[in-house]
């Protein structure tokens, strides 16, 4: 994993090291929730429930999307980090693999003209 | 192997090979069922049997399946050989074809000298993914996704 990757996890494990944000996560990981439903679900104020998903934005964990009149807090998995986080992975196999491929032609080639 | 980060919607990837720059070139897009994690990484119903770059600029990049079918990935925008290549990768969040998708690959085949290549590898244009949120909240969503990751973080710090 590349530096960046893991400074982004750190960020994103301490915004879930405090026990109500996690739970505030896990719970908008089943379905989009309002601030207000947050709120009755885990028994926090408000104010506070706002605080917690504040963070929990910043650290790119949770986006907010508009429903009609209401603001539902969803898990943030869009497109582009986690389209970002697979390609990077995926190159690294990738490229991993084809300097072995390239190496084995290399060696095969030398050996027919020394 | 180094990974960097220089622009937050690109992934850049250098590796260094001990093999001709023609060589380099010749692997990376002829014989890419050589190298290209295939069980893993392909979108067609049938086994993945290999994937081609067409040799020319408006060539096809696809996979051919065990049964002769064949699922376009994008196609070519730039073919310099030995030196230079950038591909239209054009998968959906989905894994489907979608023309309308544009993220580019773009690789450089630099000689360093005539038994060694450094492979520079950006593919670019992620944020063209950003509109496809929902997709992508199904496939992070689902148990082995991050939300699954997380849960099992959780479970284990919890303990």
């Amino acid at each position: 994993m590349s530096r960046p990757n893991l400074a982004l996890s750190a960020r994103r494990f301490a915004a879930l090291g405090d026990p109500t944000r996690l739970q505030v996560f896990l719970l908008l990981s089943r379905e989009p929730q309002s601030v207000a439903e947050v709120a009755r679900y885990t028994a926090v104020s408000r104010p506070a429930v706002s605080q917690h998903l504040k963070v929990l934005v910043d650290a790119g964990l949770v986006a907010r999307e508009s429903a009609g009149t209401r603001n539902l807090y969803r898990p943030d998995a869009d497109g582009v980090t986690s389209m970002r986080g697979f390609f990077d992975s995926l190159w690294d196999v990738g490229l991993a693999r084809f300097k072995s491929a390239a190496e084995a032609v290399a060696r095969s080639h030398l050996k027919e003209k020394p | 192997m180094t990974a960097a980060v220089a622009a937050p919607l690109s992934v850049k990837k250098t590796v260094l090979v001990a093999a001709s720059q023609a060589i380099a070139f010749e692997v990376f897009t002829a014989r890419l069922a050589a190298w290209w994690p295939m069980p893993s990484h392909h979108i067609g119903q049938a086994e993945c049997v290999d994937v081609v770059v067409e040799p020319r600029v408006g060539g096809r990049w696809f996979e051919r399946g065990s049964d002769g079918s064949e699922c376009d990935w994008g196609r070519v925008l730039a073919w310099e050989p030995p030196g230079r290549v950038v591909l239209a990768w054009q998968l959906g969040a989905n894994w489907a074809f979608d023309p309308s998708l544009l993220t580019e690959v773009e690789v450089r085949f630099v000689a360093v000298d005539d038994r060694q290549t450094r492979v520079e590898l950006e593919h670019r244009g992620l944020e063209a993914y950003g509109p496809q949120a929902p997709a992508m909240r199904d496939v992070f969503a689902s148990p082995n996704g991050w939300t699954g990751m997380l849960e099992h973080y959780a479970e284990v710090a919890g303990r």
